[in-house]
């Protein structure tokens, strides 16, 4: 009757019209390039593709090189990104919103600009190329730089996750726990983080996804050296590059089968997340709120 | 445990929260912080309890300096207006919270944990999650907790806000004589005048930051020290009028005001309450010209025991409150447009502070 079940009745021409362009378009730019990067992987059989996989020094290097960086940029992010949206969830401090603007720079920078500024600081021309050569630490060109690079793209995942979900929990049961005598960490790992455990999984699993997949700033700062630092992204750049088309499909697929489990991860996450902030949402109206509590004042 | 309170000052920006407070809690008493919202009473409770700090001023515990102590030392419990129940945990876990802080072994933690769930009633519910009680059910949750680590001191903020009217009745009795049987000091913050006087030993009317008035319930109900306390304390009938010669008068009635015995009038507020307002037949004979005010009614309204009675006195569009026992009013067969006389059996005069001509 109403216009509401118009809207959202699938028989009607315009709807039923714009599911299908964008059944079309998720099917076209999505899912077939997708099944096609498995079909081309294993075209040659399982046993080619393992072959291709695990007896090339130079891709087993790549995806152990991925396996490593990944997770080291990730924990420095979740550090980072807890403590930075502490900061920014339970204090009111000037240049506060332009620190928040800062946390996004990463998205709105092309990864490869981001890979270059970080030439010109640590490369051996850069501003602390000096100290580096004197300290004999290698950063540009060495797995250091790959860590750098890959955090620097993934910063805003963690922090950007974690603001709205503390800022929606408050600062309550933290000061009620430490009214009870708990200590800051105390605090921290009894209520904080259990509070924001589904919200930085969620964060994790993005910037899991984003740190093995990135590709731009890595090119620019690992020098792009087979079997030292290329990582999974590259290996598969440089295979392609060689004609090796089925050793190329080989790596992608993996890469491509990680984006499958994070997208699992994921629906699983948001699924407790959307559970999580029900329950908030039941228990700010159990206890009648603020606003419509009966009152008798005069 | 005594807390003293001496000039303590906060501000955020440019909004003064608290002025310059300065107060006394003896041991064992229940007091009630009553004020708007704004006033500053939940500042000074989140002072009191150390969550907050004071830009100047110092607060003292048993002669004890604790302005500097932090809120994990100062051993106060508090509870939150909304709970705050650690979510994620169980009633007994949110109940335990504080002795496991404190390392306490697991057979005392057990013991203590199963006495405070006796003690709000709340047996067998420990393995809930607070998202699966009833808000007086958590609100209790929340006492025993912050009972739990033995507190010196329980500041409240408003423990009953968030309730059902029928709860909050039901849970305010309850705290009171839960307050009597451990005796230890306790101060809550309120809006709600009624909870202040039947729950409070003594009562501390807040206003823009300040102290209004501290007395017991009675002293502050009978003599309100400022018109502000007179007004928020209910409905109240205000009239301004002017003071001479030690009397004020009321729509020409004079009320004894010892304090300006001047002959240079002033204007003056005369404040008189609904229930101590009289109602007279218009035609008695009772009443003594000088004495009473005729008037015509304008609305009556039963509200259980009380009738509240809106005349207008006449020659005036000023309406006037009057509370009538039920009872009398039905005697009085009062109806809109029927002739009474009001006589103030009791007023209170307030002269407004001089203003000076910049």
């Amino acid at each position: 009757m109403s216009s509401r079940s118009s809207t959202t009745d699938a028989s009607q021409p315009i709807t039923a019209l714009l599911v299908a362009a964008a059944v079309a378009i998720v099917g076209l730019l999505i899912v077939v390039p997708l099944v096609a990067v498995f079909a081309e992987a294993f075209a040659p059989g399982v046993a080619a593709w393992w072959q291709a996989l695990a007896h090339d020094p130079d891709t087993r290097h790549a995806i152990w090189l991925s396996l490593t960086v990944a997770p080291v940029a990730v924990v420095i992010n979740t550090v980072f990104g807890v403590a930075a949206a502490w900061l920014v969830a339970r204090f009111r401090f000037p240049g506060r919103s332009l620190l928040i603007s800062l946390f996004d720079v990463p998205f709105s920078v092309s990864p490869v600009v981001a890979g270059l500024a970080l030439v010109l600081i640590f490369g051996r021309q850069g501003l602390l190329g000096a100290t580096l050569a004197w300290l004999d630490w290698k950063v540009i060109f060495s797995w250091p730089g790959l860590v750098l690079a890959t955090t620097f793209v993934t910063l805003p995942l963690v922090v950007r996750e974690l603001i709205p979900v503390m800022e929606a929990i408050g600062p309550d049961e933290e000061m009620a726990a430490v009214s009870l005598g708990a200590s800051g960490w105390q605090m921290f790992w009894r209520v904080t983080l259990p509070n924001i455990r589904w919200a930085l999984l969620h964060g994790i699993v993005l910037a899991n996804a984003r740190a093995m997949g990135e590709f731009g700033a890595v090119y620019v700062v690992s020098g792009h050296i087979a079997g030292a630092t290329d990582t999974m992204p590259l290996r598969v750049e440089k295979l392609f590059q060689e004609y090796r088309q089925p050793a190329s499909m080989a790596v992608a697929s993996v890469l491509a089968g990680l984006a499958l489990v994070t997208l699992v991860a994921k629906f699983v996450i948001e699924h407790r997340l959307a559970a999580e902030a029900r329950d908030l949402e039941l228990a700010r109206s159990a206890d009648g709120t603020t606003h419509d509590a009966p009152r008798e004042v005069a | 445990m005594s807390i003293h309170i001496r000039h303590v000052t906060k501000t955020f920006g440019s909004f003064t929260a608290l002025d310059d407070v300065s107060l006394d809690v003896e041991d064992g008493t229940l007091l009630a912080l009553l004020g708007p919202s704004g006033s500053g009473k939940t500042t000074l409770l989140r002072i009191i309890a150390g969550l907050e700090h004071a830009d100047s001023g110092s607060i003292e515990e048993n002669g004890a300096d604790i302005t500097e102590l932090h809120a994990r030392s100062r051993e106060v419990g508090f509870v939150f207006q909304h709970y705050a129940l650690f979510r994620h945990m169980s009633v007994f876990e949110n109940v335990a919270f504080g002795l496991r802080v404190r390392k306490t072994p697991d057979a005392e933690v057990r013991s203590r944990v199963e006495e405070l769930l006796r003690l709000v009633r709340l047996e067998g519910l420990g393995g809930r999650k607070p998202s699966q009680l009833s808000g007086g059910q958590r609100q209790r949750v929340a006492l025993a907790r912050a009972l739990a680590i033995r507190p010196k001191i329980l500041l409240l903020d408003e423990p009953f806000g968030a309730l059902d009217a029928k709860v909050r009745v039901e849970l305010r009795q309850w705290l009171r004589r839960l307050h009597d049987e451990i005796g230890m000091t306790s101060v809550f913050v309120t809006h709600d005048q009624e909870e202040a006087f039947e729950l409070a030993d003594r009562v501390v009317v807040m206003n823009q930051g300040r102290i209004e008035q501290e007395g017991s319930p009675d002293e502050v109900f009978d003599q309100p020290a400022t018109p502000f306390v007179m007004d928020f304390l209910g409905n109240v009938n205000v009239y301004h009028g002017r003071v001479e010669n030690g009397r004020a008068f009321w729509h020409g009635i004079p009320i004894d005001y010892p304090d300006y015995p001047h002959a240079q009038a002033r204007e003056a507020r005369v404040y008189l309450r609904p229930h101590e307002l009289e109602l007279s037949p218009a035609a008695d004979g009772r009443q003594r010209p000088g004495t009473s005010l005729p008037a015509s009614v304008v609305r009556v309204t039963r509200s259980g025991a009380v009738t509240r009675v809106a005349c207008r006195p006449h020659g005036s569009d000023a309406e006037l409150h009057v509370d009538v026992p039920t009872d009398t009013a039905r005697s009085l067969t009062l109806e809109p447009g029927s002739s009474v006389a009001i006589t103030p059996r009791r007023a209170r005069v307030f002269l407004p502070a001089p203003e000076y001509v910049i």
